[in-house]
């Protein structure tokens, strides 16, 4: 018995006995598949709002406390009579 | 717009809803054989069966050309490679059905047997969709091939078990 006879005998004990599709197959994979996509929107929304308040928020910060302005010194006072 | 948007997602629907008439009978078959149930009693391959389509339903409008019955079957393999470890890892909480044809094999042998041969699938896409190397799933399809066209004596369910522990 070469390769291809024996591949052919294992095909036909797989393709023995097809089962019975059920008929309300497409109902429930609409309602999982439904439920599934309102799930990745929403995740998707949330991910986009948190983003938009960090951004918001970060520039609120950055505005208020201007980071890269030059502290005034704590050390020397300033230069005035040269 | 709205009457554009409402007329695609009708199309979009027929389109699925003709996918699963003409894949579902298939992909069961394919289930029902990776799970070893009986033909008219398979509610691991229904399950196994429901969420890849659900899964294809959801990611529709973004394959783009790619074959959706391909992208289910990929679904239903690795999640039933990943289903094995936890039904027939250390303590097997499920026995396969005896009047199975593929009873006698453990769950990765029937996987890749049935991935190879009911499928179709070339060999080098098996090994890249289970992650190991090719000449391991070429001998396992070798050896699951010699132990169903000849079975052993004695009963082999409990060796083919421990056998494929494991893995």
């Amino acid at each position: 018995m070469n390769r291809a006879e024996r591949e052919t005998a294992v095909r036909r004990i797989m393709e023995r006995t097809p089962p019975r599709v059920p008929p309300d197959l497409h109902a429930d994979v609409l309602r999982r598949g439904g439920r599934m996509l309102r799930r990745r929107v929403l995740a998707r929304r949330l991910m986009w709002l948190l983003l938009f308040a960090a951004t918001v928020a970060f520039v609120v910060w950055a505005v208020t406390a201007r980071p890269w302005v030059e502290p005034p010194s704590q050390t020397t006072p300033p230069l005035t009579s040269w | 717009m709205g009457q554009r948007h409402a007329a695609q997602s009708a199309r979009r629907a027929a389109e699925f809803e003709a996918f699963v008439a003409g894949a579902g009978g298939r992909l069961l078959h394919t289930a029902t054989l990776l799970t070893a149930e009986a033909p008219e009693d398979n509610p691991r391959a229904r399950r196994l069966l429901t969420l890849a389509l659900a899964h294809t339903y959801a990611c529709w409008d973004r394959l783009r050309g790619e074959d959706p019955y391909d992208r289910a079957r990929q679904y239903l393999a690795t999640r039933f490679a990943r289903g094995v470890w936890h039904h027939y890892g250390a303590f097997p909480r499920l026995r396969s059905h005896p009047g199975a044809p593929l009873a006698r094999l453990g769950p990765q042998e029937r996987l890749v047997l049935v991935l190879r041969l009911y499928e179709g699938v070339a060999e080098q896409q098996v090994a890249a969709l289970l992650g190991m190397p090719m000449e391991r799933v070429h001998a396992i399809c070798d050896r699951a091939t010699a132990t169903l066209l000849h079975p052993p004596r004695r009963p082999a369910t409990a060796s083919v078990g421990a056998k494929v522990a494991p893995s």
